[in-house]
């Protein structure tokens, strides 16, 4: 079949081909376009207003601010800790369950999953007021606003991060567990040396989900925090609306911009296969 | 003994998920500013909050526009994101390397910095920097990258030689297109579509930075409620919508479910 088709006219087809292979790339044109527009170029903005004064002249004074000042530090040191507590509890939390759904009679079908992710269309201010109401009716809110800040981040991210252990637990070849156990490994070593490391990626993806998030979501922090709890995403809302110091709030945007670029590049984000679920 | 630990488990943490959302469910049939035991026994039950819903106007103009703007922005991001992704697909070069990795830097960012980002550059080419214009831009700007990330595993799916064949048979590109491949990748591309709804109508932060003012969405709104959360804020009717909301969305979950069971059993 192959061999009749490059039979037929040769150099005709071949000049279709280069033709409509051009013609097929433009079509992201428009796209790359827009993301040329409105994504590389206010990143550029955000690197220029952070290296600028207000009258435009080029310092270093606001990077030296953020760094130096206490409050800052603190806000920063607490959204790490905020985040990394938010993210561990997801991973405690999320993985069980997609690891049930993934094997077990439990999950087949889908039907299960589906009411973990069902949540995830409720818009999540709402989502943030409907857990706010339990825990005023249970009695707890206000009680350490702390711990209720993470209680609110981890509902509103946890399906974040079972979806991506589900998919990579789903696809994963059971052939592999089966070769492990009947090479006398125990359920438990099977898991440990075979399973977890498999669902890494899931894992890697569920972090990048939730982590940098819960560091810049002030939303969550502000309802479930009574006003009392301040992270990084907040710092950067007050500098460009309450106090109206954009390049202030642009050094600080490009502290998170830095660190977001160097995950992106150690996790390889920039090519790699995408883990997150979107087909679902 | 490991089933029941399971099934244990997964009620455990469904309880967590959904406690918050029956008790919202709950507290939209008693008309009380305060969730608390003693309001129940002390109100009783009603359909006061539905009603005060219905006829808030200033409300419902919010949910209407909400609407609205997702559709209007999942169209956009549906029509941007599929070309895109073609595109992307059968470009091997620089080009299409260079919009994909673009492109995953909205997933990717924080979306305070994708806000504040589209705020500097606003401000910079209008002298009224936030419009619908730059609302629906912002919202492109999140949504999009996912339409982009739903169709992209349906093209690697697709078998290349159909598109080839087309054109042997004698068809444009154009129509090898649109007969050819927009068949193949049309699961991909609603769910893109359906993703961009379900990310608009959830968006906060990039609403807040964005929208014209005196134009609210539901998220906006709710999170402007809850600051000041003075007693006579039409917060306690949002727990009507968010029931609403809530019922819907189980309806359609069950009603999928209903599909997906009748197809498996063919």
């Amino acid at each position: 079949m192959t061999k009749e088709n490059n039979a037929l006219p040769l150099a005709n087809g071949g000049k279709i081909r280069f033709r409509i292979g051009f013609n097929r790339k433009q079509l992201c044109i428009p796209y790359g376009v827009f993301l040329a527009c409105f994504v590389i170029v206010p990143l550029f903005l955000i690197v220029f207003y952070a290296f600028t004064d207000e009258n435009g002249a080029i310092t270093i004074e606001n990077f030296i601010r953020f760094f130096t000042t206490p409050t800052t530090l603190t806000t920063v040191i607490i959204s790490i800790l905020i985040a990394l507590a938010t993210t561990v509890i997801c991973i405690l939390l999320a993985y069980p369950v997609a690891y049930i759904l993934a094997n077990s009679k439990l999950g087949k079908g889908g039907t299960l999953l589906m009411l973990f992710i069902a949540p995830m269309w409720i818009n999540f201010v709402l989502r943030a007021m409907a857990m706010k109401d339990l825990l005023t009716l249970i009695g707890v809110f206000g009680l350490n606003n702390y711990v209720n800040v993470i209680i609110g981040m981890v509902y509103d991210y946890m399906p974040f991060m079972i979806l991506p252990i589900y998919s990579v637990l789903i696809k994963m070849d059971k052939s592999l567990i089966e070769a492990s156990q009947d090479l006398g490994a125990s359920p438990l070593k099977t898991f440990v040396k075979v399973t977890f490391p498999l669902s890494m990626p899931g894992i890697a993806s569920g972090i990048t989900m939730v982590f940098m998030p819960v560091m810049t979501c002030y939303v969550i922090s502000d309802t479930f925090g009574n006003g009392l709890i301040t992270i990084i995403g907040k710092l950067i809302d007050e500098q460009f609306t309450t106090f109206q110091n954009w390049n202030m709030g642009s050094a600080m945007a490009m502290v998170l911009l830095v660190i977001m670029l160097v995950s992106m590049w150690v996790t390889g984000g920039f090519k790699s296969e995408d883990t997150r679920g979107t087909n679902l | 003994m490991k089933k029941f630990c399971s099934v244990f488990y997964i009620a455990l943490v469904l309880l967590f998920i959904y406690a918050p959302i029956f008790t919202l469910v709950l507290y939209s049939f008693v008309d009380t500013p305060i969730v608390g035991i003693e309001q129940i026994f002390k109100i009783g039950f009603s359909f006061n909050l539905y009603v005060k819903l219905f006829n808030d106007a200033a409300l419902m103009k919010i949910v209407w526009d909400t609407l609205i703007l997702a559709i209007v922005v999942a169209l956009l991001a549906t029509l941007l994101g599929t070309l895109g992704a073609i595109g992307i697909y059968y470009s091997k070069g620089k080009l299409g390397k260079g919009v994909s990795a673009a492109s995953r830097i909205p997933v990717i960012n924080a979306e305070i910095v994708t806000a504040v980002a589209l705020v500097l550059l606003f401000a910079l080419i209008f002298t009224e920097s936030r419009s619908y214009f730059s609302l629906v831009v912002g919202h492109l700007v999140i949504t999009t990258p996912f339409v982009v990330l739903s169709v992209i595993p349906k093209l690697k799916q697709m078998d290349p030689n159909l598109y080839e064949a087309a054109l042997d048979l004698g068809a444009s590109p154009f129509r090898a297109l649109v007969s050819v491949v927009l068949p193949e990748i049309l699961p991909g591309i609603l769910s893109g579509f359906m993703l961009s709804i379900t990310l608009s109508l959830d968006d906060y932060i990039i609403s807040a930075y964005t929208r014209p003012a005196g134009f609210d969405t539901i998220s906006t709104y709710v999170y402007g409620a809850m600051a000041k959360a003075n007693a006579n804020s039409s917060l306690p009717a949002l727990r009507a919508l968010s029931a609403i909301i809530f019922v819907a969305i189980i309806l359609i979950v069950v009603v999928q479910n209903v599909r997906a069971r009748k197809k498996g059993a063919k």
